[in-house]
């Protein structure tokens, strides 16, 4: 499913020259659930960037399904950003509008019927425990909720792979286990699922890398 | 394609959501838009009617010949008797000084000044159609008519007729350029009401193109917004002028009765609405097409 060959990352304009990514090999099969561990700057996010091709490799080949994502066309992007579900560190929420509307975004941006399009909403907030909260606008959401809610709008395309950026970060101790069981549900209906976090022990069983100044350890 | 409809549909109803959204904003920009499209689309209006006028006009010149105030009505039956005679003149009417007096009297605001004089201040006059309009044919008529017993003044009409012809387009010429300083002005206005739209929207943009949003899918609310704000200013501008011309006709069939003229003022009709709403249409969507080249 996922391939890193070879691969480095360093943006521009860092100083000093540093690689955000060193060399970075691994391979994640389909329907893994994949844990990146590392410190704070490790380069965790941006592993994630280049697979979801937010970012393009400097050096070596992402593979996403056999696909070079490193070299996709610019117009290709969006089309292969639409299989893949992401949730950001800092959630990319819209307060202008409400829950349903922040998680129908994914679904009206690939031009889905209207009705098919509300009841698979109304499915992914039931799925992440905010049925009832569909008319809430995301600022009177818990910090909780509002992680969760992310997640409704990374899954409601029913995409094969699901990205997580540090999910459970700013969260209290019982809220993220929460929140880890969520994405622990979807790897169980066989969605690939790698999340980029520095408290690994809150999804015990899945696989794990560990990344320390952008190389593998 | 259904998918490519509904895709439009709703990019149309957030353009117009944003529109509405903002009401203060959108009516002054279609004011401004209205206005800047009212002043050469009036313009072109009294200009076309002007020249409609002149063209009824000047189909047929003519040369006026005034009396000397001292000449009495025999001596100008005569002079009228003469020119009949001539083999450059096809008619004459005399135009007696009291006929004169009557229709400039029953004028607004003309009969006090008359009353007020102690005699008639008008001449008699006699209105010659020649038979040859070439215009050096009129000169030599002209003269002609100057050598005459008691006659003061002769006047080719045609010759004014000309002159203001060339003034209209003239002045049309101006109005045209008019339109295309203030098409430029239309294309600054969308090009900054779009580039608020962008700032204020950036999260939702960056947003939707990490959820897998293509470049025409970002940009379409925004090339709506700036069609239908221009299609909205062009409707304005049609107003405008239309209130105008309403407000106008009655003090200009005023004047051209003065002139024996029978004129109202007539406003654009559906064909120059459709070219004003589709230019103002395609401006506004220029303007936007400007301001997204960088997003």
């Amino acid at each position: 499913m996922i391939r890193f060959e070879h691969v480095f990352k360093r943006y521009p304009g860092s100083t000093p020259a540093t690689d955000a990514l060193a060399d970075v090999s691994f391979e994640s099969a389909a329907g893994e659930m994949l844990v990146v561990g590392g410190h704070s700057g490790a380069g965790k996010s941006t592993l994630l960037k280049l697979i979801s091709a937010i970012e393009r490799p400097s050096g070596g080949t992402v593979l996403v399904n056999n696909q070079n994502v490193g070299a996709l066309a610019q117009r290709a992007i969006p089309y292969m950003r639409r299989n893949i579900g992401l949730v950001f560190q800092d959630q990319k929420l819209l307060y202008d509008r409400s829950a349903f509307d922040n998680v129908m975004l994914p679904l009206a941006i690939s031009g889905f019927p209207p009705k098919e399009a509300g009841r698979r909403v109304r499915a992914a907030l039931d799925k992440v425990g905010l049925g009832n909260r569909e008319k809430a606008m995301p600022i009177a959401l818990s910090g909780g909720e509002q992680q969760r809610l992310a997640i409704a709008r990374a899954v409601v395309g029913r995409p094969g792979l699901l990205l997580a950026d540090e999910p459970t970060a700013h969260l209290d101790p019982g809220t993220a286990h929460d929140v880890a069981e969520i994405f622990r549900d979807f790897h169980q209906v066989g969605v690939t699922v790698i999340v980029a976090t520095y408290d690994t022990q809150l999804f015990p069983g899945a696989r794990r890398i560990t990344l320390d100044h952008g190389r593998l350890q | 394609m259904t998918v490519w409809l509904r895709q439009h549909g709703s990019a149309l109803a957030l353009a117009w959501r944003r529109l509405a959204g903002a009401p203060t904003n959108t009516i002054l920009s279609l004011l401004a838009i209205g206005i800047a499209l009212a002043l050469p689309a009036g313009g072109l209006m009294l200009f076309s009617n002007a020249q409609s006028i002149i063209g009824k006009v000047s189909a047929k010149p003519q040369v006026s010949v005034f009396m000397a105030l001292d000449a009495d009505r025999r001596q100008a039956r005569d002079v009228a008797t003469r020119l009949g005679h001539m083999d450059d003149v096809e008619s004459v009417v005399l135009v007696t000084r009291e006929e004169t007096l009557e229709r400039m009297k029953s004028a607004q605001g003309l009969g006090e000044v008359l009353d007020a004089l102690p005699t008639n201040p008008f001449p008699d006059a006699l209105v010659v159609t020649p038979r040859d309009d070439r215009p050096q044919a009129l000169e030599g008529l002209a003269a002609q008519l100057r050598r005459l017993p008691k006659v003061e003044h002769v006047q080719l009409d045609s010759a004014w007729v000309q002159r203001l012809d060339a003034l209209l387009r003239l002045g049309r010429m101006a109005v045209m350029l008019l339109a295309a300083l203030l098409a430029a002005g239309l294309v600054a206005i969308t090009f900054n009401a779009i580039r608020l739209q962008v700032i204020t929207s950036r999260a939702e943009i960056e947003v939707s193109r990490l959820l897998g949003a293509t470049d025409s899918f970002v940009r379409r609310p925004f090339y709506y917004f700036g069609a239908v704000q221009g299609l909205l200013g062009g409707l304005a501008a049609w107003a405008i002028v239309h209130g105008g011309a309403l407000l106008l006709n009655a003090p200009i069939a005023q004047l051209a009765s003065l002139y024996h003229l029978d004129f109202v003022l007539v406003p654009p009709g559906s064909a120059d609405a459709i070219v004003l709403l589709g230019l103002a249409t395609s401006l506004g969507w220029a303007g936007a097409a400007l301001s997204l080249r960088e997003i």
